[in-house]
């Protein structure tokens, strides 16, 4: 049978009525858990995972599938109207989308990012069912030098996220990135700022930084500002819907957005994160209005939002066809596989064909399902703006605190909580930007681990970082990023920069 | 209908004890782990053979299970109805982290489940049998490159015992670690690195494939699924395996810990044991009482001397 046979079999089993329900069940609970902060599609997978044992194998693994597109999903919406990210794959998300809610566009920012979701899922899902196991040799080849030269090109990228002051920008990253060394280094085993607190060790958890410096630090923030906040808040002004003109500058980015993401989550060391910060980046080149950026465009939603679905499903690449769990919610879906007896790998295509492929259609019947959930719920999403903000914000400071004591019951990590809120608070306060900070702590540790895996692997060879081919490549594309829009710049040719790139369009 | 979404997400992230348990088992680790997913079988058996009637597990996760340690010996003394799962990982991580706990400050009741490490390459490698891997080491140890898990776990002390039995100076070896089975499993196929270390589990799906070559594994037996030799066969001196064990609390009276470790027994020795090690591919390497002692105590001291050797421990 070929693959279209395949997946119209597997179509078959994903529109059994039980399949639908737990599908259903999977994207409503994923789409609940990606909107509270702190609380992600991992944890809850691993927390239902003892609860499926006597489950059917097939329904529970579309649950479980179900909850990770639905957490990416849900993850934009907090982002957008509240500026407080459910995930690390949403943090971008709240640069532009909150800019936009506060203007009352949120509706548009919230249909962007559904209908990028959508299209980005179906496309890389389809990608998934025809690709795999091409993308999977490919991923394969590349090793520890040519992560290290993709984190290059993240942190290049990235600096288009830092606001009007490369100064402020830079001062947070290097405060992330400080943080990340928080902990036991993963290659000698040695604690470093630890200071001997045993629950340091393991580091600063991202989604505590996260929800502590977007939602912890707005909350204060609003606090502080009390009545006399002049940046009023527009709940709606305009349509729900997008206009013709969001439309025209969506699709693009939706498109770039899934062909950046897909790839990038299928490799081992990519990942959504990752995925979402390159896709900021080039919206922001490609843009035809780039002085947008940073006060609302709606591109910035739409690239994102799609890389981070496409990722979602680049993820299951190596999972279904080698076993290889990138992601934590890979791994806690492995050990669902491992609980039902059947091990994902090269194998599983031929010993389970109905289950992978009822797991491939499943996804794309959870798309639609998704796409039908969220979009009608937006006129009600919105209205979230409308509470008073006192009620509000104290709603957000609780679910963001049950969300981090609800995964590690301890009070050193309460406090770290609160400690970064107040930073957060402080940075808004002096306009510094938040998102370099997390961007740091997620980059950092990865940049630094991968570089010192390939000088072990090359004995202290520092030429290998530009042996092959692909790591060459990715370091001159940082290179030119970091070092060409300046010298343009320099020439007194800044307008060069936005007709290049609508010359690209 | 948000009020419904949030209420059902709440009740699945909340469902922390709240009632009085005959058993409350620590998980030292996060939900999705291996200790995790021990407490939690471990629950399950408890309860359904009727050996206890109420058990919950509580997750304490940080730093290789110590955190979770440090709180159970100063939280749990005396109390008999407290357990903590824990394991190979936990010895190394007590003493790389110079944790003021050890395992002296709780009182050990049985290793329950145990897994030989693997050492493979990829199944295109030039490198065919251990002899010759071991021959590469000795040439020159920085020319093989081992992709394994945490600095200083179950894998890396593989390793520096490897090296140690064949002579070779184990502070030279080139060990490198990923943190997530995933891309250290793709390191090695992509020959990304010389050969790989890891769990025999995470292997045998790949060896079955074809994909990767078994070299030899680390326990004193020969392993089910894979007709590697044993590194002992091969004449190197290294007898490893990755246990998981499950402890009470300190200061228990004689009776309190015969009592639980009768509870321990009736577990291990259950049907529905035995079938949640069949479904979860985890080998029964029981031990308990003086006999869990007393390797307790020389799996500890091996390893203090084979950290000390790499270089981990000062």
């Amino acid at each position: 049978m070929d693959t279209f046979g395949f997946l119209a079999q597997g179509l078959a089993t994903a529109m059994q009525p039980m399949i639908l329900l737990y599908a259903l069940i999977g994207v409503t609970l994923g789409t609940a858990v990606g909107v509270l902060p702190g609380i992600g599609p991992a944890l809850t997978v691993a927390l239902l995972l003892p609860v499926t044992y006597g489950l059917d194998p097939a329904g529970s693994l579309i649950m479980f599938a179900g909850i990770y597109y639905g957490g990416m999903y849900g993850g934009s919406t907090t982002s957008i109207l509240l500026n407080t990210p459910g995930e690390s794959a949403s943090i971008v998300t709240a640069l532009e989308g909150n800019k936009m809610a506060r203007a009352g566009r949120g509706g548009p920012a919230l249909a962007t990012a559904a209908i990028g979701s959508f299209v980005a899922g179906l496309l890389a899902t389809l990608a998934l069912a025809f690709l795999a196991p091409f993308v999977v040799k490919l991923a394969l080849v590349l090793g520890p030098r040519d992560y290290f030269a993709l984190m290059m090109l993240a942190f290049i990228t990235v600096s288009a996220a830092f606001g009007d002051s490369t100064m402020k920008g830079l001062t947070s990253l290097f405060v992330g990135l400080a943080l990340g060394v928080v902990g036991i280094d993963g290659l000698t085993g040695q604690a470093r700022l630890s200071f001997g607190v045993p629950q340091l060790l393991d580091g600063v958890e991202v989604t505590t930084l996260a929800v502590a410096m977007f939602a912890v630090g707005e909350a204060l923030f609003v606090a502080a500002q009390g009545s006399a906040m002049h940046d009023k808040i527009h709940a709606i002004k305009g349509s729900v819907r997008m206009t013709r003109e969001d439309w025209s500058r969506s699709w693009r980015p939706w498109l770039r957005g899934t062909a950046i993401g897909f790839p990038i989550g299928a490799m081992p060391a990519g990942g959504a994160d990752i995925a979402s910060f390159l896709s900021y980046g080039s919206e922001k080149r490609f843009a035809r209005k780039p002085e947008e950026f940073g006060h609302g465009a709606i591109e910035g939603v739409a690239g994102p939002e799609a890389a981070n679905n496409a990722a979602a499903a680049g993820t299951l690449v190596p999972l279904l066809t080698l076993g290889l769990p990138t992601t934590a919610t890979a791994a806690i879906m492995l050990a669902g596989f491992q609980q039902f007896g059947l091990q994902p790998g090269p194998l599983l295509f031929v010993t389970a064909p109905t289950l992978v492929w009822g797991l491939i259609a499943s996804l794309l019947v959870a798309n639609v399902m998704l796409l039908v959930l969220n979009l009608p719920l937006i006129r009600l999403w919105v209205r979230l703006l409308t509470i008073p903000r006192h009620w509000l914000y104290a709603g957000i400071l609780l679910f963001a605190t049950l969300g981090t004591i609800g995964v590690n019951p301890s009070p050193v990590e309460l406090s770290m909580l609160m400690i970064f809120g107040i930073m957060g608070y402080l940075m808004r306060l002096h306009a510094y930007p938040i998102a370099p900070v997390v961007v740091g702590l997620i980059l950092g540790p990865m940049a630094e681990q991968q570089l010192r895996r390939a000088l072990a692997i090359s004995q202290g060879d520092w030429t290998t970082l530009v042996a092959s081919p692909v790591s060459a490549v990715l370091l001159t594309l940082a290179f030119l990023g970091l070092v060409v829009p300046p010298l343009l710049r320099w020439r007194g040719k800044g307008d060069v920069l936005s007709k290049v790139a609508a010359a690209e369009d | 209908m948000k009020h419904t979404l949030l209420s059902v997400a709440l009740a699945a992230v909340c469902a922390m004890p709240a009632f009085a348990a005959d058993y409350t088992i620590i998980a030292p680790a996060a939900p999705g782990g291996g200790w995790d997913g021990t407490a939690r079988a471990m629950q399950t058996v408890l309860q359904q053979e009727g050996i206890s009637g109420n058990v919950q597990v509580q997750n304490v996760p940080g730093a290789g299970g110590t955190v979770g340690l440090a709180q159970f010996a100063s939280s749990a003394s005396g109390d008999a109805n407290q357990l903590i799962v824990g394991g190979y990982v936990m010895v190394g991580a007590i003493l790389t982290n110079a944790s003021p706990v050890s395992l002296a400050d709780v009182t050990p009741i049985a290793r329950l489940t145990g897994e030989a490490v693997g050492i493979a390459v990829s199944a295109n490698s030039p490198v065919q049998t251990i002899e010759e891997l071991v021959e590469m080491l000795k040439a020159d140890p920085g020319s093989v490159s081992w992709a394994g898990g945490s600095a200083g776990g179950v894998d890396h002390i593989t390793v520096g015992l490897l090296a140690k039995a064949a002579g070779v100076d184990p502070t030279l070896i080139n060990y490198v670690a990923f943190s997530g089975g995933g891309e250290a499993l793709a390191a090695i196929l992509g020959n990304q690195v010389t050969v790989g270390i890891s769990g025999v589990g995470e292997f045998l799906p790949q060896v079955e494939a074809g994909t990767m070559r078994m070299l030899a594994v680390s326990t004193a037996e020969r392993w089910v699924g894979t007709d590697a030799p044993t590194l002992m066969e091969s004449g190197y001196d290294v007898d490893v395996q990755n246990w998981r064990m499950v402890a009470a609390a300190p200061g228990l009276t004689e009776e309190q810990k015969a009592a639980v470790t009768a509870d321990i027994d009736a577990m291990v020795n259950s049907a529905s044991w035995a079938e949640t090690l069949e479904t979860q591919n985890w080998a029964n390497t029981y031990l308990s009482g003086a006999d869990f002692d007393t390797q307790l105590a020389a799996d500890i001291e091996a390893t203090t001397v084979v950290l000390k050797d790499i270089g981990l421990v000062q």
